[in-house]
């Protein structure tokens, strides 16, 4: 090469280098379409068979096979969560001649949404000819309306399924809880891959708590589709599912379907409790003090958990959200009530282990209660003049004017202390969601609740109010039938639960659970214990007890004893009268109580918000749920 | 020869009408293969897509742009290319600053910005204007170029290169390395120095893996040996390669692929159509759409050949090759013979930009065949 300084433009030498560099380029680009057209050869002509083969194979899919979800009994083997077979209709729209046509007739058979016209017709356009597209659920009339009427529909079709059906709809709604459709908060709590063929998921109460039990786990069959992409489903033939494998699709696999489960509940005592509730609101929670298995946990108002199953529009959701009743509500491990007089006899236990009060002493009650050197007014709950009474009677009759004084001698550490040892005031660990604590004041409590220095002072009407239940305090139903459990069994405490049994889906082997002890209140003497049962069972057996009117006749003997809590604060010089109340703002009646009170076998706790007064609205109910457990235990309950 | 079909006016080399009846610049040989090898990539298209209308309208409309494109760069004088060269060169590495910065602020991979209407990419700029510069550079030097003016020319095409390659978009980084490459090659560089090149590029290799993403050194391993992980990483190629197999000599029919149809095919409407294409039409569907390809190419390499300077011959004969590149890097990744690179079938895979872009160079051609005479002294 000449040096650069020298070099000038030459036009035909550079067109002839460019045309040999054009002319190289184009014998390359022969050569490499040559090598292509080659390697199309092989793979079309040469190996043609070969990728035939796994073309072919490829047609098996795995399709994912929902497990059947584990059933619900009740402690004597009734069903409270079933699968029943359900029925969607679905089209296949290269069969349907005339997509609206057929629409329109499905319409006028009441099958199908008219409403929804477009946007099925939508649907089923948007999807390949040979895909199923569901229409809408059918109830099984409506199955039964199509399936005579099956010839003039080519291309519809009813598909079955399994979905979640609680036989008893209210009664068991708060206890069991619901299934709904998975949603995007539920898909992180969940192993994704085993909900594949799944379309529901436990949502509330024991479905949410047991979910893992009750789901089971997915299983994978291969699906065979032809040419066209029609599912022919063909799983049993062994040679077919061998050619899957070599296309290296993994082997079908069976769901295991998931566990039974057998619940302490006793439905009758359910029933029972929500026929007795009626239209209040309000819950009952019973629980056997020898074991802690929850017989009955009932709220009211309830909603019907069929509809979440079947699948609740955002329109019903709403509404039932913002009901003032509030049916969502779960009154029984959620709901915080002053419990009310229903504290006196743990109280009263607390002051005889402590010996603050003999228990024959008797203080005289004018109605009203001053602390020394103040003109406060603490009068009589339910107003009336006790005159002198004891211990005992203060219980039977349930005099707030001793129980202030009771208070103030005991002191609020031992009284707090004295109610939250029997599980007042802190969650049970109930084995479903959404227990709330609720409230036992103390000292340290009021200082840590405030922000105020002047709020953090624990002033002796303080220990006045919790004397009584009112104030500070507030307990759950499931709280205080824990706690009468406790009382029942003289200390001995369960945590209370509802599951019992698991059966196991695979093996049918069935496990129970042992009760699950907690610490028991090991203070009081045989003795106290006696004494205060005594006064319980005066509560309804002393013609001056104050729930003695509702619990006249039973033929077995119930210890108990009612509150009443205050929902609004009555002026210094007025008088309660209930008339003049407006309903929601009256007295909630509250009562606890186990029998038989010498052998207890069930304890319960009751309250009706709004009721009036323990005796009159929550005895009653309590009544009626002991009359339904002593029928059926053989005890024959006698009419007044 | 066959492919002048001289009777279509202003490439006919013996002279004839200098300009199309109405005075624009019209090459029916392109025009009609264009349209023929778009044609049958919208019947490929159609199926691929499960006969959804709207998104195959879309593809007739970026068509439409395309062409739109092609028609307005034939009328451009091949002086005025020139001389917009540069500014197209340094507004494409300006845009590409922009993304990088943008991205910064985004913290992730940015390709393209967002120009309130539509976004623009603007790699897609400079798979033509890279190319372009090279062009340009040598366009009043003597050929072929000295060490120095290689350099140079290499560093015109790796900056903006290196740049696409950290957004990261590997695939086009690569085509615009091509380009450029094939710009200098045709700039006539000794057989020495391409040997050199070809070391040094060998040498580059670990250097290239270190900076590759998970997911493009999962493609490298899975090309070497796809069949160790038959639903990971090797399922585009396995699936590809039992289509376009099971495709035969005749194929299977028009919307009767079942890897197409029953979704075993990924990417099937973009990157992977050329194996819709095998599996419906078969061997010989391939066939004509490589003959209509090989057509374009050699229309293409036909008018390089005859252009007059050294700028539109650089340009012409690069945007053939690159074509036939776009082409071969498509099919040879389908049918297993390269690696995956996220590369479209030209006028046949959907999609946006890259049609414009293409069409864009298609007009530059037919404006270098149409002009020609005009610069000629």
């Amino acid at each position: 090469m000449p040096l650069q300084t020298t070099r000038l433009k030459d036009h035909w030498q550079e067109h002839q280098l460019f045309l040999t560099r054009i002319i190289a380029a184009a014998v390359i680009i022969v050569i490499l379409s040559g090598l292509l057209v080659a390697r199309l050869v092989v793979l079309q002509i040469v190996e043609y068979d070969r990728f035939t083969e796994l073309s072919q194979g490829n047609r098996f899919r795995l399709e994912p096979l929902p497990p059947t979800r584990g059933l619900v009994y009740d402690r004597n083997g009734l069903v409270i969560a079933d699968n029943l077979p359900s029925w969607e209709l679905v089209a296949i729209a290269e069969e349907i001649g005339n997509l609206d046509a057929t629409l329109k007739q499905l319409e006028a058979l009441g099958l199908v949404d008219p409403s929804e016209h477009k946007s099925l017709r939508d649907l089923v356009r948007s999807h390949r000819g040979f895909e199923r597209v569901k229409l809408s659920n059918l109830t099984e009339e409506q199955a039964a309306i199509f399936a005579v009427r099956r010839h003039r529909f080519p291309g519809v079709d009813i598909q079955e399924a399994l979905s979640r059906h609680y036989p008893f709809g209210e009664a068991s709604a708060h206890a069991i809880g619901y299934v709904g459709s998975i949603s995007l908060q539920d898909l992180e709590r969940i192993d994704r891959s085993d909900y594949a063929a799944t379309s529901h998921i436990g949502k509330t109460g024991i479905e949410r708590s047991y979910e893992g039990a009750l789901h089971g786990h997915v299983g994978y069959r291969h699906q065979v589709v032809n040419a066209q992409g029609r599912v022919l489903f063909d799983p049993s033939v062994q040679n077919q599912a061998d050619e899957a494998e070599i296309a290296g699709m993994p082997k079908s696999k069976q769901p295991l379907p998931g566990n039974n489960i057998v619940l302490s509940i006793d439905m009758r005592l359910q029933l029972a409790a929500q026929a007795a509730l009626g239209d209040a609101r309000g819950a009952v929670v019973a629980i056997d003090p020898r074991n802690g298995d929850v017989l009955a946990l009932v709220s009211t108002p309830a909603f019907d958990p069929n509809r979440f199953a079947e699948g609740l529009s955002r329109q019903d959701f709403v509404a039932l959200n913002t009901d003032p009743d509030r049916p969502l509500f779960n009154r029984a491990l959620a709901g915080t009530y002053p419990p009310g007089s229903t504290v006196k006899p743990f109280i009263a236990l607390a002051a005889l282990e402590h010996e603050t009060i003999a228990p024959e002493k008797e203080i005289y009650c004018t109605g009203e209660y001053h602390l020394p050197g103040q003109t406060h007014k603490y009068r009589e709950g339910r107003g009336g003049v006790h005159g002198n009474v004891n211990l005992h009677e203060a219980i039977v009759r349930s005099c707030d004017v001793y129980f202030y004084q009771l208070a103030l001698d005991v002191g609020i550490n031992d009284l707090s202390a004295g109610l939250k040892r029997f599980g007042l005031g802190a969650t049970t660990g109930l084995d479903i969601n959404g227990e709330q604590s609720g409230v036992i004041p103390s000292v340290e409590w009021k200082r840590r609740q405030f922000q105020h220095r002047e709020d953090q002072v624990w002033f002796p009407g303080d220990t006045i109010n919790t004397g009584v239940g009112q104030g500070y305090v507030l307990v759950t139903p499931l709280q205080l039938a824990s706690a009468g459990a406790a009382m029942a069994a003289r200390g001995k405490r369960f945590t209370p639960r509802l599951l019992i049994g698991t059966e196991d889906g695979v093996t049918r082997e069935m496990s129970w659970a042992d009760p699950v002890p907690r610490p028991s209140v090991v203070g009081p003497t045989d003795e106290q214990w006696t004494f205060v049962h005594e006064a319980m069972v005066g509560v309804t057996a002393d013609p001056r007890g104050t729930a003695h009117t509702p619990m006249k006749g039973t033929g077995y003997k119930v210890a108990g004893k009612t509150g009443t809590s205050q929902v609004f604060t009555v002026g210094q010089d007025e008088k309660y009268r209930e008339a003049d109340v407006e309903e929601r703002l009256r007295d909630n009646g509250l009562f606890v109580a186990f029998a038989p009170a010498d052998d207890p076998q069930i304890a319960l706790a009751v309250v009706v918000e709004n009721g009036g007064g323990g005796a009159r609205a929550a005895a009653p109910v309590a009544r009626k749920v002991f009359d339904a457990y002593f029928a059926a235990e053989g005890y024959v309950a006698r009419e007044p | 020869m066959s492919l002048a079909s001289l009777e279509w006016g202003r490439t006919n080399p013996t002279g004839g009408k200098a300009r199309g009846f109405s005075g624009l610049v019209i090459d029916m040989p392109l025009v009609v293969l264009l349209i023929a090898t778009a044609s049958v990539g919208f019947v490929v298209l159609y199926s691929a897509l499960g006969a959804n209308t709207g998104l195959f309208l879309r593809q007739g409309v970026r068509f439409a742009f395309g062409m739109a494109a092609f028609f307005l760069f034939s009328q451009v004088p091949p002086r005025y290319l020139r001389i917009w060269t540069p500014w197209a060169f340094f507004l494409g590495v300006a845009l590409l600053i922009a993304v990088a910065i943008e991205g910064e602020i985004a913290k992730g991979g940015q390709r393209w910005l967002d120009l309130g209407v539509f976004t623009f990419q603007p790699s897609e700029l400079l798979k033509l204007a890279a190319p372009m510069m090279v062009a340009w550079f040598m366009h009043d030097r003597p050929l072929p170029p000295t060490f120095l003016q290689v350099v140079t020319m290499t560093l015109i095409v790796m900056v903006p290169a290196a740049m696409i390659a950290e957004q990261p978009d590997l695939g086009t980084a690569m085509l615009v390395i091509a380009a450029g490459g094939l710009a200098i090659l045709l700039a006539g560089i000794s057989v020495r120095v391409i040997l050199a090149s070809v070391v040094l590029a060998a040498g580059a290799v670990p250097v290239l893996w270190h900076y590759m993403r998970d997911y493009q050194r999962a493609r490298v391993f899975m090309f070497l040996n796809p069949e160790s992980d038959p639903l990971g990483a090797g399922y585009n190629t396995i699936q590809a390669k039992i289509a376009i197999g099971s495709g035969g000599l005749f194929g299977k029919g028009f919307m009767n692929g079942t890897q197409a149809h029953l979704e075993f095919l990924p990417e099937r409407s973009t990157d992977f159509i050329f194996a819709v294409m095998g599996e419906e039409f078969g061997l010989l569907g391939l066939l004509l759409l490589l003959v209509l390809y090989l057509s374009l190419v050699g229309r293409g390499l036909w008018i390089a050949s005859q252009a007059q300077d050294t700028f539109t011959r650089l340009l012409a004969g690069t945007l053939s090759l690159t074509f036939f590149f776009y082409v071969f890097v498509n099919a040879g990744m389908v049918s297993g013979i390269l690696p995956i690179v996220g590369v479209p079938l030209p006028l046949v895979s959907a999609g946006g930009t890259s049609m414009v872009t293409l069409l864009a160079g298609f007009g530059m051609l037919a404006a270098i065949g149409g002009h020609r005479k005009l610069l000629a002294p």
